[in-house]
Formats: C-alpha cells, structure tokens, sequence
C-alpha cells in the first residue's frame, strides 16, 4: 500500500464523513429518526442517476459531484416527505410507509441506472459506486466536497445541540414553552439528508445508514451524558469512516460501505458485550453476585434460625454445630447445593466447616444477624398491610429483601432494636 | 388577585376529538387564582384538557385564554408540568440538564447554558431537595425524584399559572407532601396551579377549586361546594366503588 497524497485526502475525508455522520447520528437514534436515514440513502438513488444522465445531456462531466449529491438531496428529501405524507394518512403505519417508499425509490433508481448504463456519455460515471461506495475512487475535488457537506452539517448539528435535545427529550414541553418542534425537526431531516447525501459516493447509499445508526449505537452503551454521548459517537464515526477508507485503499475490489460497516458492528459488539455499566457481561456478572448474595444471606439466616429453633443463640452457652442436610431441608436445596455454598462460606471465613456440620464464625453471625432482621422487618411488613399470609409474608421477603434500598431499609429496620421474632414456625418448610 | 382581573385560565367551548371520538364536550370553566384540582374517571379527558389548552392537541373548536389573552402573548407566564410517563427517562441527562430545559426561551438559541440559567435551575432543583441529586442521571432517580425533577423544571419557567398532569402519580408519600409544600407555597406567593388529580380523597385537602369532568363538565367551584358526593357519583358515573366515596365524604367534611 502506498500513502499517495490522493489516500490520505480520501482517509481525512471518511474520517470527517465519520465524525459528522456520529454527531448526526446519535440525535437521530434519540429522536427514533434511524429508519429515515435508510429511507433517505436507498430515495437517492434516482436523484443520482438523473443528475448524471442531465449532466451528460447536457454536455457537463457526469462525473462531477455537486450537481450528483444536488440530486440525491432532492430524491432523499422527496423521499421523506413522501415517507411523511403516506404515514399521515392514516392508512398504513411509518415503519411500513418507510419499507414502501425505500424500496419503490430504490427499485426506480436500479430501472433507471440499467438504462442509463446503455448510453456512451454517461457510462463512465461510474454509478455504481454509488450503491455500495468506494472511496478509494474518490478524487480529491470529491472529498472536498463531501467534506464540506459533512462539516456543515457538524457544524449546524453542535450550533442546535440545545434545540436538538429539547426537542428529542421532551417535543410537547418545548412546544409548551413556545419552540417550534417542527423546526427542529425539519432541521435534524436536513442534517441527516446532508450528511447522507455526503456519504454516498464513499459508503454506499445501502449502507450509509450504519454510518449513522452504529456509532451512536455504541455510544449510547458506553455514556449516560449527552456531550461525552456525542464525542464518543463522533469518534467512533470517524474511526469507522477511517478504517472503511484505508480498507479500501488496501482492497479495491472491497466496497467500502462494507468495510465501514463492519468496523461499526465490531465497535458496537464491543461495547455491547464490554460496556462497563450496560454491558451484557457487566451485566450478567452483577446478575450472578446479586443472586450469589441473596443464597448466602438465606443460608446465613438458615443456620442462624436453626440455633434459634433449637434454644440457642450464637455466642450463648448452648452455640452448636448444625448438619448442612438440616440446613439445606429448611432452604428446600438441594444437599449439594448446600454444600457448595457452605464451603464458599468457609472460604470467606463465615462459616466454619467440620464433618458436614457447620458453625457461624463471629463475622457469620454478624451477617446473619442482618440477614434475619432484613428478612423479619419485610414479613412483619407484609403482615401489617395485610398483603400476605405468614408463608406468603417468607416467600415474598425472600425475593425483596436483599434489594431494599437504604431509604427503605431505614424506615423498614429502625436501628438499634431487638431482633423481631419470626412471624412463624422455624424449621423445616412445608 | 384583584377582583375584575382576568381569570388565569379560562377555557370556552372547547371540543376536542381524537380521530371521530370526541373526548372533550364544549367545556366551559374557568380557574381562579389559587389551586385548582381537575377531578374525572380515565378517559374523562383531564390530560386532554390542559393539552388542548396548551395547543399541544387541536381542539374542533373553542379557545383557551391565558390571564385574558391568547397562549402566545403570554407564554412566559404559563408553565407545564407533563406526566411522568411521557418521557424516556433512559435518555440520556442528568437532573440538572432537563431542569435547563426550562430556561431554553431565556436563552440564545445555540451555544451553552448561561451560568445564570444554570444557577436558576439549581435553586429549582434545590427547592424540591434535590440539590444533592443534579448532576445524576434521570434513570437513576426514582420514581419520586423523577417526578420531583418534573416539578423543578416547571418552577423553573418561573410562571404565574402551572398545568400540572398528574403531580402525585404514583409518587411516594415523602415526595407528595413535597409537592404539597411547593404547591402551598405557589399559591402563597399568589401563583397558580391547575392540576390533574387522581385521589378523590386528597382533593378537599390540596385545593380550592375543582372541576368534575367526564367529558363534559358535571361540576365546578370551590371544593366545599362543588366535591359533593353526588357530583362525585355523577362524574364517575356510577361507577364508583364504595370505598371511594366513603373517603369523600370523609375528606369533605374535614
């Protein structure tokens, strides 16, 4: 691969193309205008192949872009008011207006392409690009203007930032307060035609929506706040954009909408399986401690109420061992279940462990003591409402008591107070 | 208010109809200063109504006049406070930047929040006590807090009438007698409330004047004449259950 001074142009201009696509991008998902960017990259289509044939008609270089992305503009907005106008009939729901519009524009712009495709003056255009997009193609007079279409819309995207977001979080309170929706609306429409329209010839009209849609996707997983939301979108739109360019820099037969698009499902899987917070693994390890906890707190309260039950009390005269079986038939576990948790117990020094029997360690009481006082406040609870009857009362604590929020808990546990007696019968469960 | 000054609300004939189903029936009311509770069955049009008022929803025909005028002469003196579940509260923003939202027609239409807006929708935030919670995200705020948010953008837009839709859904009981205060200090300061309420109960307590709607209007005035158990019974149709009324007589005669 050689570093010519034209890849490079192509390389800044995609990762521009990217950084403008991933700020437009993440208030269009917001504002659940994602399909409208498909909608407006397949609408173009015809708009090209038009441009091109009228140029060549009329004697201009087909191959210049202002007057082909003049053309998509015009066939992609077309094709949102078309979009606009079907959904507001009533007859037939957006998300389908949206599948007929797409694919009847499409389908016109493939009918038209195979005809002008016949014609000498307008071959070379090289129209096909167009649908799956090649950057590698691009002419430096092309990046300029696309990426002047890209910074535009970037530009006028962070200019609007607080109408965006108004409009996005909450439409009928902004119109409340005397802003014009529909303006902003119209305004984020025209910023996703444009930087649509500006990623044509590089990514393809198919696939131009991931450029859009991916970026802030990953975002969204990675952020809560909405500035760091829109850098990060815009980062990982230009990174896409970049590494779309240099792939197909390095593969000319590669389209680079493909490229570009596989970068931001790699960057969105990523994310998806790795965010810190909304992560699936985050999330499955926080689903594991938390059930982890709960079978430690019931086992702690189990061998706690077996002393009880026996007349006991940890620290008095009459502390003893209890078998895990006896423990496990008050849970209803498994013997190996209780097992397993008794020797995790003991690793973490809250049980000791002795010839099948086991015993609360100091720290073990002190934990099992919270645990019974947690799981008596919400019965003697459910009981005073009157919501359940005592076995109801044990089974639902049993589900709510070790989410208790501090709020909840300090109204529901009073501290300092005796321990409440258990509402029912301690032992073995029906 | 002086006596002759025009109504904060009044709302004339207004019909409003959603596809070919009417929901509002040529309702005439008018609110006074003070708090003002809109009392109905589901479906009887309440969030209708102040969303018509609003412009948030044509009405077929009828007008809303805001302190005698038009909406539009007089927004900065109305403010609104939407349910709850209309938003997506994942969204993301932090308590803080919603309760901006409220400042946006003090404000240029581009570039940041001014630090003076910024200050004013802390001492909003702080007024409902939340001035801990302002840089949390809205998902992470319970349900309480998230309508309490709600409440601080509304005093925020430093209005002299709030609509209110549904103040106390589905808030706990800590933050109803929060918005309670704010609403007593609201009508202290000669402001104005009009809220849609859904505990029948509650209503002789938190306000003044009611209105019974069922799509049309069954009755309206002050609380101690208007919330009789008949008008209640005749709002609700019939439908409702006993336990219900027993806590209107309950309240009425408090």
């Amino acid at each position: 691969m050689t570093l010519g001074h034209n890849t490079l142009v192509v390389l800044a201009g995609c990762a521009l193309l990217g950084l403008a696509a991933g700020t437009v991008g993440a208030f269009a998902l917001l504002r659940g205008r994602a399909l409208v960017a498909d909608a407006v990259g397949h609408a173009a289509l015809p708009g090209v192949v038009l441009a091109a044939l009228l140029t060549a008609t009329f004697g201009g270089d087909p191959r210049s872009l202002p007057p082909l992305l003049a053309g998509a503009a015009l066939a992609g907005a077309l094709g949102v008011v078309a979009v606009q106008a079907l959904a507001r009939t009533g007859r037939i729901r957006e998300d389908a207006a949206i599948a007929i519009v797409l694919s009847a524009f499409y389908a016109a712009g493939v009918a038209l392409l195979s005809y002008v495709q016949t014609l000498p003056a307008a071959a070379q255009a090289g129209l096909n690009k167009f649908i799956l997009g090649q950057a590698a193609a691009m002419r430096a007079e092309d990046v300029a203007w696309a990426g002047a279409v890209a910074a535009l819309a970037l530009a006028l995207c962070l200019l609007l930032f607080q109408r965006l977001r108004a409009a996005c979080f909450d439409p009928d309170f902004a119109r409340a307060q005397g802003m014009s929706t529909a303006r902003t609306d119209l305004a984020l429409l025209a910023l996703i035609v444009a930087v649509t329209v500006a990623g044509l010839q590089a990514v393809g009209l198919i696939l131009i929506v991931a450029l859009l849609v991916l970026p802030a996707a990953t975002a969204r997983l990675l952020t809560f706040r909405l500035p760091r939301l829109l850098l990060l979108s815009a980062l990982t739109g230009a990174f896409c954009g970049a590494a779309g360019a240099a792939a197909s820099a390095v593969a000319p037969d590669l389209p680079t909408g493909a490229a570009v698009v596989l970068a931001g499902a790699a960057c969105f899987a990523l994310a998806l399986l790795f965010a810190p917070e909304r992560g699936l693994i985050a999330g499955a390890w926080r689903a594991a401690r938390r059930r982890l906890g709960a079978a430690e707190a019931h086992f702690l309260r189990a061998a706690w109420e077996a002393q009880e039950a026996a007349g006991a009390g940890p620290g008095t005269a009459g502390d003893r061992w209890t078998p895990i079986a006896a423990l496990a038939a008050a849970r209803g576990w498994p013997p190996s279940r209780a097992w397993r948790l008794a020797r995790w117990l003991a690793l973490r020094d809250l049980v000791a462990l002795s010839e099948r029997q086991v015993h609360l360690t100091p720290k073990g009481a002190a934990a099992a003591r919270r645990a019974v006082r947690a799981h008596r406040a919400v019965e003697h609870h459910l009981l005073g409402l009157g919501a359940a009857d005592t076995a109801g009362a044990d089974r639902l604590a049993d589900l709510v008591e070790h989410g208790l929020t501090p709020e909840a808990a300090a109204r529901l546990l009073p501290e300092p107070s005796a321990l409440p007696a258990s509402p029912h019968a301690l032992g073995e469960r029906p | 208010m002086s006596p002759g000054s025009p109504a904060p609300l009044e709302i004339r004939g207004l019909t409003v109809a959603y596809g070919e189903r009417p929901v509002l029936w040529d309702v005439t009311w008018s609110a006074p200063t003070g708090l003002a509770a809109i009392v109905g069955p589901n479906g009887a049009g309440k969030s209708t109504l102040i969303r018509a008022a609003l412009g948030l929803v044509p009405a077929l025909s009828g007008s809303a006049r805001f302190f005698g005028r038009p909406l539009a002469e007089v927004r900065p003196r109305v403010g609104y406070l939407p349910q709850r579940a209309s938003v997506d509260w994942d969204f993301p923003a932090t308590a803080l930047d919603v309760v901006c939202m409220a400042r946006y027609p003090r404000m240029r239409w581009w570039g940041r929040v001014p630090r003076a807006e910024r200050e004013a929708a802390l001492a909003a935030l702080a007024e409902v006590g939340l001035a801990d919670l302002a840089g949390r995200q809205i998902g992470r705020l319970s349900g309480g807090q998230q309508q309490r948010v709600f409440l601080a953008r509304a005093l925020a837009q430093e209005a002299d009438l709030y609509l209110m839709d549904e103040p106390f859904a589905a808030v706990d009981a800590a933050t109803e007698q929060a918005i309670v205060a704010v609403l007593r200090r609201l009508a202290a300061a000669g402001r104005s409330v009009v809220a849609v309420h859904h505990d029948l109960a509650t209503v002789p307590a938190y306000f003044d004047h009611v209105l019974l709607l069922n799509g049309r209007v069954i009755a309206a005035g002050p609380v101690r004449e208007a919330f009789t158990p008949e008008a209640v019974a005749a709002a609700y149709g019939g439908r409702l259950n006993v336990l219900e009324q027993a806590s209107v007589v309950a309240g009425a005669g408090a």
